[in-house]
Formats: structure tokens, sequence, C-alpha cells
């Protein structure tokens, strides 16, 4: 069974484990887990086949929103991942079209009901939270919808420590805490409704919302307001094998082994620098997943150094300037092709190199989903939005994005708040920065006494270290969120540790010089294992260029307001100690290359919709012929028009129009239809009956 | 200098008005002829109106003679494109079913059924068993029979149309995009040229082929057509395997109190596997907006899975809405008017441009190469601006 049994930051849940079938072989699950996790489970990766091209399906979105993980559950196709496992479900691969099930038992018919609010909020992650926190305590009737089973958007899948000042974000908090947070202020509100487990599907012109409720009834809402805090989705890439099972989006594989607690492969590859593919590396390896390597086309990670370094530290090789060149395997991917390129981005021959992989995240960058918000103001509702689907940005941003838009819609109803609009934009501004290189640290000559050492070298938003001291002997320089902290050593350091467990970057150490002078104790942050590390064992000591050498555990102790942060104490030699930085279990190995035979796939084969199976050549040929109108695009090759709605394919065919030096002004883009997601008619027609609808 | 004056003295045998269902398949039956053809275009690409609206939907079986010779003629072209040209528009001989479920529905059908065998028609009026067997599962409480017609069927607008369109190109047809007519130049009582946004082209003959906006290029001719847009909400499903070939079409009448009354309501399954379906709002929503409604949904699903009630497990993909452009009495506005040559209309198809688009080229291009014959002059008087429109056609 592949599914998580320990995890140093998440709590392992008692399930319940049922029996159900998939294409005739008895296999067991979680009770309530989609039904794709219970496959993966079981290490069925492979759902079906395509019906063009017989390509093999599996896992993509992750999230509802395409149609490749459709499965037959009793006869239905549904897709596998929002559809939760029962007992007793006979599962079979959906092999070309699905067949409709013969069931022609007479139904009765209802209207769906029109629900009247105040305020629609369209998402519950940090934004939309935010925002509603900020209207329900005015007594506005909310209600705030999401299509997950929990609200706090991404923040749930998050393990990490988040970035920020505590005052306003949480930071040093951990996402899953902080969504708990956000999510708790909104609940305690009585005129707030909470809707889970439920997608808005369109924005009409009558200013009527169509909301798929709880996964299982059609409602129409009526909002006299509306807050579009619907975030971001992930970007794709054009290479050969990118819709093998295993090429996953870096947020599809988080919710696999985040939420689903399951162990979603054994090695993987991470495709971008950012910080959304440096994170899901880190919480790969906490939850036992080997990462092979990440790439970044760029010279340098764009993501924040201390999210690299927890990488880098845990011995993960990262390759700047490399590309993806292919992913490889006949039905799903057995390995990955990476190559070197120059200023241009053109690949230098002879630098291709392959690893043995079994998934590869693609962590390329993110899109707002702003549809929804488009089509409101083209049919003049009162609309706002907020945090990602406004602009993309860490979700620190979102929550001041949240706050300043719940704040506009006071205003607009004409309601007071003490709060300051300008403020929040200003720390919001704050908070979208992007990080500036690395500078260089003058390591602090004294030896002696105790004292942090911050190992913080980027200008980044954060601050909560400052915010911990007891003797309150950290700032920032003037003061400034932006700025390096450093320690004043007004007052004695009193060794007590809380601002190792609170950096988020893992990037501030204690040296204490008081038992032994030549050899200090230093203590680190670890977050890698359940248990607590035990004395005398040994492990190896990291420095910001390569490991330092092994030594042994003098203790491990935590603190209670962090409770899944260790603090481990090494003794280390003292021209040492100021340069450890970080600690792992196990010496560095060398991750050797396959030597495989490298085949040059063809380029324009590379399929650019995956849903309607269209190649990148199709494409070319088509804009090559003149065609600068999006819906013709469409009407000829039928891309963008299959189950996911084009959510995947636009950003790529604009690339590709890009490549081939159409500017985006010729470009007529693409006319946005309903539905978000595909629904059945069913539900449209409120039929009632026994057995539930399943998108 | 020169260039442009040559350019300007250009004189094009014929300029189409739109590149939608009528302007693409009329252009492609003058190209062929071999009169130098011009379509002019307002919108950025071709079938971008509502052809892309059309649910696909081809039938000779009309109650009207003039739409029936025209239709046999379409499905010729239609049934055979593939084989002749190499493309696939999806064409399906799937056939229509139009069901009867009060005695009423089934007296008119049978009458139809007469009419329409006059012309040679394969149609017949069959029992409820065995619709039945062409639409499996449908629901037969009430269920009295209704007409089949093998030989109608269905094809993707779209796909259709581009071919049309690289077809006519072939055949040295010219198209401008992004163009609006502005002016109708006529001197003499003759048209002499159209003038658009980017510039002025000569021609003799003009074909008004502009759908819901037909009315504005009439004006500019100064005549007036009596087309009036209507606007109907249409959807389509996920692919599934096909069970179920023919058009279904279900005329009664249905009353809802809550998202609005409708007339009748009809679907398909295409060659991809999909299910299209198309809802007729009563009373009719006049007017250009194409925006969707949230009263749609519920108002056709109800309707669909009350007939065949397994299609409660299909999921909807999309849906959207496009215009009709009504004639009073449903059928078409084609042929020259009085008192200016050289301007033809070939509008108000009532939301049946697709079907009628290939025989209403042909027959046109017949009208301009001076090759009309006397079935074509019937067509003329029957469709001509000047009928009386008062006498309304049974199965619109």
């Amino acid at each position: 069974m592949e599914n998580i049994t320990n995890h140093p930051i998440l709590k392992i849940p008692k399930r319940k484990l049922v029996n159900f079938s998939f294409n005739g072989k008895k296999i067991t699950g979680f009770e309530g887990m989609v039904i794709s996790s219970a496959l993966f489970m079981n290490k069925i990766k492979i759902f079906g086949h395509h019906a063009k091209d017989n390509s093999p399906q599996g896992i993509f979105c992750s999230n509802g929103q395409c149609a490749q993980c459709t499965v037959i559950v009793n006869g239905k196709p549904v897709k596998s991942c929002m559809t939760p496992l029962n007992d007793g479900m006979i599962i079979e691969s959906c092999e070309g079209l699905p067949e409709l099930p013969d069931d022609d038992k007479l139904v009765s018919v209802g209207d769906p009901p029109i629900i009247e609010t105040q305020l629609l909020i369209i998402g519950a992650g940090p934004a939309g939270l935010s925002a509603c926190q900020i209207l329900g305590e005015k007594g506005i009737q909310v209600i705030i919808i999401d299509d997950k089973d929990r609200p706090g958007g991404k923040l749930v899948l998050q393990t990490h420590k988040f970035f920020g000042s505590q005052e306003d974000v949480y930071a040093g908090k951990r996402g899953i805490d902080i969504a708990e947070i956000l999510s708790e202020a909104v609940r305690s509100l009585s005129n707030v409704d909470i809707w889970l487990n439920s997608t808005a599907l369109a924005v009409f012109s009558d200013g009527l919302i169509g909301i798929l409720k709880n996964n299982e009834e059609y409602v129409i809402v009526k909002p006299k307001y509306l807050l579009i805090a619907t975030g971001a989705r992930e970007q794709m890439l054009i290479f050969p094998g990118n819709t093998l099972p295993g090429v996953y989006g870096a947020g599809a594989f988080q919710t696999l082994v985040n939420r689903d607690l399951i162990k979603a492969a054994e090695r993987i590859f991470i495709v971008g620098g950012g910080n959304v593919g440096l994170i899901a590396g880190y919480h790969a390896l906490q939850a036992g997943i080997e990462v092979i390597g990440l790439i970044e086309a760029l010279p340098q990670c764009s993501g924040y150094k201390v999210h690299e370094d927890k990488l880098r530290f845990l011995d993960v090789p990262i390759y700047t300037s490399h590309t993806v060149l292919s992913a490889n395997g006949d039905n799903k991917v057995e390995s990955i092709t990476i190559g070197q390129v120059d200023k241009n981005f053109n690949i230098l021959p002879g630098t291709e190199i392959t690893f043995a992989v079994d998934a590869i995240l693609i962590a390329v960058g993110l899109n707002p989903v702003d549809e929804f918000y488009h089509k409101a103001k083209e049919y003049k509702l009162k609309v706002w939005v907020a945090g990602d689907a406004q602009e993309i940005a860490e979700a620190s941003a979102a929550i001041f994005t949240g706050k300043i838009e719940g704040i506009k819609i006071l205003k607009e109803m004409g309601l007071n708040t003490i709060d300051n609009v300008d403020e929040l934009e200003e720390k919001a501004s704050i908070m979208k920065s992007k990080p500036l290189p690395p500078v260089q640290l003058d390591v602090p000559d004294i030896e002696e006494g105790i004292f942090p050492v911050f190992h913080c070298i980027q200008e980044i938003p954060c601050n909560p270290c400052t915010s911990v001291c007891p003797q309150k002997q950290i700032e920032t320089i003037d003061g400034s969120i932006m700025q390096l902290p450093y320690f004043k050593g007004e007052k004695e350091c009193t060794g007590c540790g809380r601002c190792i467990a609170v950096c988020p970057g893992l990037a501030v150490t204690l040296i204490d010089y008081r038992k032994d002078k030549n050899n200090p104790i230093v203590t680190f942050p670890f977050e890698m294992t359940t248990e607590k590390l035990k004395m005398d064992q040994i492990i190896t000591i990291v420095g910001n260029h390569g490991e330092l050498g092994q030594f042994k555990v003098i203790k491990s102790r935590i603190i209670k307001d962090f409770p899944l942060t260790q603090l481990v104490s090494i003794k280390l030699p003292s021209k040492i100690a100021k340069r450890a930085v970080g600690i792992r279990l196990q010496p560095s190995i060398v991750r050797e290359p396959l030597e495989l035979y490298y085949k040059h796939p063809l380029a324009n084969d590379t399929i650019v919709c995956r849903c309607e199976r269209v190649t990148v050549g199709e494409i070319r040929k088509w804009i090559r012929k003149g065609i600068t109108d999006f819906n013709e695009l469409k009407a000829l090759t039928q891309v963008g028009m299959g189950a996911c709605g084009g959510k995947t394919c636009t950003p790529l065919i604009y690339r590709i129009f890009s490549e081939e030096g159409v500017s985006l002004d010729e470009i007529t883009p693409g006319t946005l239809r309903p539905l978000l997601i595909e629904v059945p008619m069913g539900l449209f027609a409120r039929t009632k009956e026994e057995d539930k609808y399943r998108i | 200098m020169l260039e442009q004056r040559r350019r300007i003295n250009i004189e094009y045998d014929v300029i189409i008005i739109g590149s939608g269902s009528i302007g693409v398949p009329t252009a492609l039956a003058t190209a062929h002829d071999g009169l130098k053809t011009l379509v002019i275009e307002v919108l950025p690409s071709l079938a971008q109106g509502d052809n892309k609206h059309a649910i696909g939907g081809i039938r000779a079986t009309h109650s009207q003679k003039s739409k029936i010779w025209i239709c046999q003629r379409s499905i010729e072209i239609f049934s055979t494109w593939k084989k002749k040209y190499g493309d696939d528009i999806w064409w399906v001989e799937g056939g229509y079913v139009f069901i009867a479920i009060t005695e009423e529905q089934e007296k008119l059908l049978k009458d139809t059924v007469d009419l329409q065998k006059k012309y040679g028609l394969n149609i017949e009026y069959v029992d409820a068993e065995k619709i039945k067997v062409l639409i499996p599962g449908i629901n037969d409480q009430g269920l009295l029979g209704g007409t089949f017609s093998p030989k109608d069927g269905n094809a993707s607008p779209l796909l259709a149309l581009h071919s049309f369109y690289q077809q006519s190109i072939n055949w040295g047809a010219e198209y401008k995009f992004k163009e609006k007519v502005i002016d109708i130049l006529i001197y003499n009582k003759k048209v002499t040229a159209v003038k658009t946004t980017k510039g002025t082209y000569k021609t003799k003959n003009i074909i008004n082929a502009a759908g819901a906006l037909a009315k504005n290029i009439g004006q500019m001719a100064g005549i007036d057509i009596p087309v009036q847009p209507d606007s109907h909400e249409a959807g389509i499903t996920e692919p599934i395997k096909n069970f179920f070939s023919p058009m279904v079409v279900d005329t009664h009448p249905c009353l809802d109190p809550k998202f609005g009354n409708s007339k009748n309501y009809y679907f398909y399954q295409n060659k991809e596997g999909q299910i299209i379906f198309c809802l007729t709002p009563d009373p009719s929503k006049f007017g250009t907006d194409r925006r969707e409604t949230s009263s749609f949904l519920p108002q056709i699903s109800k309707r669909m899975i009350k007939l065949l009630p397994r299609l409660r497990n299909i999921k909807i993909r999309r849906t959207w809405r496009g215009l009709y452009p009504m004639t009073l009495d449903g059928n078409p506005i084609i042929g020259p008017v009085n008192n200016l040559k050289g301007y033809i209309n070939a509008v108000g198809m009532c939301g049946q441009g697709f079907m009628l688009g290939p025989g209403v080229g042909e027959l046109l291009s017949r009208l301009l190469t001076g090759r009309i014959n006397s079935q074509d002059n019937e067509i003329f008087e029957d469709l001509s601006l000047y009928r009386n429109f008062y006498q309304a056609e049974d199965l619109k």
C-alpha cells in the first residue's frame, strides 16, 4: 500500500478500509478518499485510454477541472479525483468513449432554488476568507463557497512555515495552521454560510451565479455583491511525453501527497525553480519521496533563497540553465531527459542527460483564475477580485488583498471601517515584491557566550524572528520587514531557541561557546522526521558550499509553541560552527544518469491540447496559414473544446503564436462560455433518486 | 500609386456580405462557376456570427416546397463532400425524428408526411415501438409515434464552413475580414460598389448574407427587410459511445413557471459522440443579445430527462446562445428585389441557414450566371421579399 503512514508535520488520521474492485481485481482503499487516490494507493496509475489515440490517461489536475481521470463507477463515467470511495464500488478503467448506462427508469424533475444573498464570495482561500471575516464581522450576510472539502485554499496543502510578519499574516506558522486560523474566524460568524465541495459553474448575464453545491445539488445564487477569490491555476509546458501519466502540476502532486496522504511516486523530478517547485520538493522529501533533481531554465532559481537552500541542504541537485527535453516511457513516466540551455534558451548539444524517475512535477508559474471576474464585469455585476485571481503572489499577499477588497465592498455598502486601505495596500505591495539577489554576510567575530547566527541573506518580506525574542534583541535593519535581521546583543541571549523554531527559512542557528570555546554547541532546526533525533545519532552537517562532516547529536528538543520543529544540538569545531547552516540524516549520494538510448522525439507530435489530443504541429500549421482568431483554431482543430475548456492549452497556444511571430494584439481571443466544469444533466433538473450524481 | 489605381479598377462579379452559413457556400458556388467573387466580413474570421451557434442539423423534410428543394440539394453537397474534397465535415446520415405525444401533433405530422412524400422525400410516420428502437430509452408513456426521415442528417457547422471556405479560395474567391460595410453605392438604380471601413470595391452584384445583421445592410440600399433576430440557447455534452442516430425533435409546448415556457427543443449525437441540444423559448426573445442566461439549463434539462431519462447521467460541457434571423412566416427571403438591379437577398434563414446554405449558394450562382430553371423561378416567387408573410409554415 502506497499510503503515507508517518509524516513529520501531518497527522495521520485513522481511516476505515473498504473493499472495491478495479477491472475485476479486488482491492482496498480508505472510505471517503477520492477514487483516484484509492487507486494510487494500489499502485494503479493508468485509469484508461483516450478515444482518439489510445494514449494512456490518468491523474493530471487532481482538481476536477479536466476529465483525464475518468473511470467507470458502477456503470457511470465519473471523475475519479472528485468522487469519494465507498464500500463495494465496482470500478473499471475508461477505455475510449464511455458508454452511457441504459438506466431508463423514469425520474421526477424539479427546479433548482434561487437563493438571494447580500454577498457571494467565490473561493475560500486566504483572500476569500480574509475578506469574509471583515465583511462578516460587520454583520453582512455572506455565502462563501469553495470547491474543496475544507476551507483554506492551497494553504491546506502547505506544510511549511510562512513568511511575512506575525501581526498581519501569521508568519512562522505553517500554511495548514494559517488555513485553520482564517477558517475558524469565519466559522464563528453566524451570518456567514460556508459551502464546501461547491463549485461556481457560471456567471450568467442575468446576474445570477450557477453553483454545484456540495457536489450533488445545483443551486442558483443571486448576490447583491460578488467577490471573486478563485486563486490560480498552474501553467503547463510543451515537451514530448508531457501527457504521460506521471506528469503533474506541482499543486496536483501536493494534493495527492499532503491532502490524501498518498505516496504518489518513489522518485520525482521537478521542473521550475520558483517557490512552488522548491516547496513541492521539500514536501516530497518530508513524505519520504526521493527528489532526483530540480531544473530551472534561468541561470538562478526565482524562488526564495532559503527555500532553495532547504533542498540543497537535503542533497537535492539543482540544475540551473536547464530545461526538460522529454518525459519518457511507454504507458507512464519512466525517466526524464534534461539538457542545458544557453542564454537564449537554446539547448546545448551533448548536454542531454536522462534520469530514472516515476513522476515529473511541473512548476513553471501560475495564471489567475479570473474568467468569472471578467464575465461579471461584462455583465455589469457589482464585482471585486482579490488574491491570485487579481494578481499572482504569495498567500500572505492574498490575505492583504482580501482585506482590501473586503473594505472596498464595505465602503460600497455605505459602511465605515477603521481599517486603513492605504496602509494595507502598502503592506500588500511589500508582500508582492520579488526577491532581490542574495547578499554576502559577514560572519560575527565573537567567539564567546551564546547568540543566534542568521544565515538569512536575501531581502524578502519576513520578520517573525523579531517578534519572538523574549529579550527583544532581534531587529531588522531600520525596522523594515524587507531588511535582514541581526542580533543586537545589548542584553544576553537566553538560548531559548524561539528564533530558530519560528524562522520559515530554517535559516537561524544558535551558537553556544559557554562550555567549550573550541567546540561550541550549535543548534539547528529540523523537520524531516516524525521521531526526535536521538543522542549520539550520526548526522551530516551542511554549509553553504557543501558538506562539513558528520557529527553526533547531543540532544534534540521541542519548544511547546512550535511543536513540529526539532531543535537539534551538535558539538562542532569552532572553525566550522558559524558556517554550519543545516543538517541532514544521510551523506551525499551521487545520482547516476541512465545510459539510455535517447531518441529525439518529434517535436511536432507533442500534445498541446490534452483533452482533444491536438499536437503542436497541427496548431503551427494553421498559424502559419495565417490564422489569428483563436475561435478559428478551435473550430479547425477542436483545441480548447474538450473537457477542461481550454484551461491548460490556452496559455500554451499563446506561446506558440508568439514563437511564430504573431503579436498579442493581432490575436482574437477565444470566446469563453459556461460551464467551468462538466456537470451531469440530472443536477440541473434536480432529478430525485437514491444514488447521487457526481461530477 | 499605379498599383493602387489598378486595385481600385478591379470589378467583382459579385460581392457577398457576410461569411457565415450562407455567405461561404454562396462564394463556393459563385467561385466554382467562374465568377470573380469577394466576401466581406466585419468579424475577425469566417463563421464567427451565428454559424458557430448552429447545432448542425440538416434536413430536407420541411413542409414548404422551396425549402425542401433547396435542402435536397444541400444534402447532396454535404453528404458527398468528403468523398469529393477529402475533408471530414462530420456528416452523418442519422435521420430526423419528430415525436408525437398528442393526437393533434400526430395528425399534423401525418398530414405533413403526405405533402413531403409528394416531393420525393423519404419519410414515414412510424409507431411508438419503432421510435423506441430509434431512440433507445425514450420514455414511452404517452408516446404515440412520430415521423422518421432516414436520409436527413447532421454535420459540423464549423468544419463544414472552413472546408467550403478553403475550396472557395482554391476556386479563386477572395475574403476580407475585419471590414465593416458602411455603404452600398448605387447609380441609376444599379448597384455599383460596396464601401467599407477600409475601401471601396466595385461590383455589379451584391448578395446580402449578413444573417442577424441583414436588416442593416438592406437599409444601406434603401430596402426594408422584415427580418428580426430572436435568440435560442444551446449546449453540448461530453462525448459518449453513440447510442442513437437521429435528430430528435419534440414540438410539444412546455409550461415552466419558474424558468420560462418553451416551444420545441431538439438534440442529436454528433459524429464525435457528443449530444448537442437547443431550445425555443416561449415567448420568443427578440434582439441581438447572445449572452447566456441562468434559465436555459434547468429548462432544457428537465425536458430532455423527462423524454430520455438516461441522459441525466451525461455531463454537460458547454452552453451558448445564438440568433435566429426570423421572418414572419418562418421562411427565408431569397432573390432579387424590385427597382435595384444587382442587389440580391439571402436573408431571414430562421435558424436554418446552415442546412439551406449550399443549396442557396448554387441557386444564387445560377441566377447570376443566367442559368435558372423553372423550379428556381418557383423558389424565387415563394421566397420573394414581396410575398404575403402571413401564411406560416406548419413545421418550423
